[in-house]
């Protein structure tokens, strides 16, 4: 679907933003309503363009956050300080404002609701994004495939979509959710913050013998470690995908 | 593309001193960023192995060793990634692709590399030769590290940098043009930074 729609080519297309809502202190969705959009599948992106007003312009790119619905995109946008793009995108655009946007991009992260094994998902930081996505594709589509949520964040308050993934932990059907906290962790929470590891990954993932789909997004070093980490329990290289950002993905 | 650009009201952003070195859309990062669509292949040297594959399906092998013994250059080179950062002045040293391919038979019009771990990426035969390409071993003076694509990935600089596959173990060579991994996915053919070849259609 996705595939056919940008044989021609992308253009790019004026959106509008419709919502924009604050996640956390530093994540930022902005709802978009974009014309033409020809949809989209669950962890591809898309590029956005600022253009000031004598011309210049910067393009980043952005895991698309919502299901597919029609003309509607949703992104979520961590503002890095030193960033081009981002500080705008958090800050400087209001409801009812154009923004530029090509898209879709990417054919490999994908989760397509036609997928029935297993999937396990392990995020880093704002690497939850496409991740999001499929979750939220998965239970629009009403698929049964079981999903675990793995999220490794610096602390309770980094989490992004907090009330949305406790919700659908209880209410979707087949979806797990666990957290994993580096710096700092709830009140109560057992285990000391740490960065992720053999015994994490044990107790909070789909085991390598239920041949789970592995999709892991989030900063290079976090990719890494948690793609190693697969590997070294048992699970196949072919069935891990990765979406890395580097420390200059504005 | 649109006629008319959407202007962001307020919109400033980090200008660069213009550069005649920095191809359209591109910012200059002093990092290295890493990205890769699979984990990290682990390749011990001496399982290490690259074939050259002919369209007439001959081969040619080396080994590490064989590999290492072949002359390298060194090649100082921008680099632009599709994701919008370059990277200037970067230092390789490798094997040159004319020399692998030297003394091979061919009506090729076409390469396809191919990669420990799957991945695949093609370029017309042209770009990989008369000094365009390497198999590069060595970045900053040091062993290329697995992250970046070590034991030795392919290095086509003047093309966007997914054709610089990593972890390269092999080319096979074409007569008609074939997409590879990300080709296939929605990238461009040929991923020139310059004409901003970035997505099909570009």
């Amino acid at each position: 679907m996705a595939g056919a729609a940008i044989l021609g080519g992308l253009d790019w297309r004026a959106g509008t933003v419709l919502e924009r809502r604050k996640e956390t202190a530093t994540a930022y969705t902005l709802v978009l309503d974009v014309p033409d959009w020809p949809g989209h599948d669950a962890g591809q992106h898309l590029d956005v363009r600022l253009t000031a007003p004598d011309g210049y312009s910067a393009s980043r790119s952005y895991s698309i956050a919502n299901a597919a619905n029609g003309t509607r995109v949703e992104l979520t946008i961590e503002e890095l300080h030193d960033g081009e793009v981002s500080p705008y995108l958090a800050e400087g655009v209001s409801v009812g404002d154009p923004l530029e946007v090509r898209g879709p991009i990417g054919g490999w992260f994908v989760w397509r609701p036609t997928q029935e094994e297993p999937v396990q998902l392990i995020a880093g930081g704002s690497g939850v994004v496409p991740l999001m996505a499929m979750i939220r594709t998965r239970a629009l589509a009403g698929s049964g495939a079981p999903f675990r949520l793995l999220y490794s964040v610096r602390a309770p308050q980094s989490i992004i979509y907090s009330d949305e993934l406790m919700m659908r932990a209880k209410d979707d059907n087949g979806l797990d959710v666990a957290f994993a906290y580096t710096r700092t962790i709830p009140d109560g929470w057992l285990r000391a913050p740490k960065r992720i590891d053999a015994a994490v990954l044990m107790e909070t993932t789909i085991p390598p013998e239920q041949k789970p789909s592995c999709y892991v997004c989030g900063p290079t070093p976090f990719v890494e470690t948690a793609a190693n980490l697969l590997i070294a329990a048992g699970h196949d290289p072919d069935r891990i995908k990765t979406e890395r950002f580097g420390p200059t993905g504005q | 593309m649109s006629e008319e650009k959407v202007i962001s009201k307020g919109f400033v952003g980090h200008r660069q001193a213009e550069t005649a070195k920095l191809p359209p859309g591109q910012y200059v990062t002093h990092d290295f960023p890493v990205l890769s669509a699979t984990p990290t292949p682990k390749i011990p040297l001496e399982k290490w192995e690259f074939t050259l594959t002919t369209e007439s399906g001959e081969t040619r092998k080396w080994n590490w060793s064989q590999f290492r013994a072949l002359p390298s250059v060194q090649i100082t080179t921008d680099i632009h990634c599709v994701t919008r950062w370059s990277k200037f002045d970067t230092s390789w040293e490798g094997v040159s692709i004319d020399t692998l391919l030297d003394g091979v038979a061919s009506s090729a019009m076409y390469a396809m590399a191919h990669s420990y771990g799957g991945y695949s990426t093609n370029v017309p035969l042209a770009d990989l030769r008369e000094g365009k390409a390497w198999v590069a071993h060595t970045y900053g003076g040091k062993e290329l590290e697995a992250e970046h694509g070590g034991p030795a990935r392919l290095l086509v600089p003047h093309l966007y940098f997914w054709k610089s596959a990593k972890w390269v173990n092999g080319l096979t060579l074409m007569l008609k043009d074939e997409p590879g991994f990300w080709e296939r996915l929605g990238y461009n053919m040929y991923g020139d930074p310059w004409r901003e070849q970035r997505y099909w259609g570009d």
